[in-house]
């Protein structure tokens, strides 16, 4: 048996197929920092930190003429969230029922999505996640109406290139800035298709980001390590509920700053 | 004549049962499984050749095919936990490969050491940006979203 316990959980295999699927499904579509970033991993629960390469000095020495330095590491961190769900409802998948209550899956998958993305996007400084935005050298471009869209993607790939940052790109974008994006045409023609067509190689939904970010997809520039992938594991059990939860563990680094630049509507 | 069987013939099971997964599993499998035959052909071929221009191709080509199946096993051990755990464990292992096993989960539970006889991993040179797993680490089964990044044309 390993950490996430599966085997002994009150749950027959056909509803742990749903109960998977469902988290996979709303995942693969909340996840947009994966979409966009360099992955490396899986790597287990065993892996705890990522070598940055950097070593710290230490001020003192114990003995005379020898210094002494600490190699510097990024940890990982370990998110978990718990799904709680009824146990005869999931036994009702044997009796042939098709449509389970799974919406605690759907919260779960959406928290953990939220949560990486929002490091990934946003950084987290209390897991030493500096983030692709907050880490950027260029002052973000403003977008003052829904057909400027397709003029600030275009200003932005320029920051980009006269940072020596070369292509393919990916806008990412937030709820209201996606669906304005998608809604507004100039001239009678779609804005999303001028960007889609002659700007950008991929254009991203990202709940969890408040406004838009173009970066470089290139490679080499955004990394996301994960040890343990995001997994469905089995907590306890009461009288008519199971509580399961979705976990992983990951970091993220950004190793060139300049591969990306904001975009802010205003 | 005899024609050759198309890839979905490959298919042990229903084709609209199977998820995308496991089609795409096949096909990588099966990709895999044409190249290293290739190997084998250029190999044996080369061999008896006896004219030194016409081995040079061969061997070139047996090279090329080498290198494909590297990359199809790359994709699978990238989509698959348990290759990719069973490769980290034997790549680059030294000793004899059948104490390899043992002697990763002794060293995995505080035995052997590094360099240990009897066999193992040796460490492994790894760049910052490298893909590559440095071990099983206790991987659980995860639900295998991994990179959703498309790959590069």
């Amino acid at each position: 048996m390993d950490l996430l316990k599966r085997e002994v959980a009150p749950i027959l295999p056909e509803a742990w197929k749903l109960i998977d699927d469902e988290a996979r499904r709303v995942l693969r579509l909340d996840l947009a920092g994966r979409k966009v970033v360099d992955f490396v991993g899986p790597r287990g629960w065993k892996k705890a930190a990522v070598n940055t390469g950097r070593l710290d000095l230490l001020p003192e020495q114990p003995v005379p003429e020898v210094s002494v330095g600490l190699r510097r590491v990024q940890p990982l961190v370990e998110v978990r969230t718990p799904i709680v769900l009824d146990i005869m409802e999931l036994d009702s998948v044997a009796r042939g029922a098709a449509d389970p209550d799974l919406s605690a899956v759907v919260t779960a998958a959406e928290r953990v999505a939220r949560l990486e993305d929002l490091a990934i996007f946003n950084g987290y400084p209390a897991a030493n996640i500096a983030g692709i935005i907050p880490s950027s050298p260029h002052q973000p471009i403003d977008v003052a109406a829904p057909a400027d869209w397709p003029m600030a993607v275009a200003r932005a790939k320029e920051v980009l290139r006269q940072a020596g940052v070369g292509g393919p790109h990916a806008l990412v974008l937030g709820p209201r800035a996606y669906d304005e994006l998608s809604a507004a045409t100039d001239d009678g023609y779609p804005v999303r298709k001028r960007i889609e067509r002659g700007l950008v190689d991929q254009l991203v939904w990202a709940p969890a980001l408040d406004h838009a970010v173009l970066l470089s997809t290139r490679g080499g520039d955004f990394e996301l390590t994960v040890g343990q992938d995001l997994c469905i594991g089995y907590a306890w059990r009461d009288k008519p509920t199971v509580e399961l939860y979705l976990a992983e563990s990951f970091t993220f680094r950004v190793l060139e700053p300049a591969a990306a630049v904001q975009l802010r509507r205003v | 004549m005899v024609e050759a069987p198309m890839a979905h013939e490959g298919y042990h099971e229903p084709y609209e049962l199977l998820s995308d997964g496991t089609r795409n599993m096949h096909r990588a499998l099966v990709s895999l499984q044409e190249e290293l035959e290739a190997v084998d052909w250029y190999q044996q071929r080369a061999d008896v050749c006896t004219d030194p221009e016409l081995r040079a191709v061969l061997v070139h080509n047996k090279d090329e095919e080498i290198e494909h199946a590297a990359m199809t096993l790359e994709w699978i051990r990238r989509n698959n936990a348990k290759v990719d755990a069973d490769l980290a464990t034997y790549i680059g292992s030294s000793g004899p490969i059948t104490q390899v096993e043992a002697a990763a989960e002794g060293k995995a539970g505080g035995g052997a050491g590094p360099g240990g006889a009897g066999g193992g991993r040796e460490p492994r040179s790894t760049s910052a940006s490298s893909s590559r797993p440095s071990g099983s680490g206790g991987a659980s089964p995860s639900l295998g979203i991994g990179s959703l990044k498309p790959e590069k044309a």
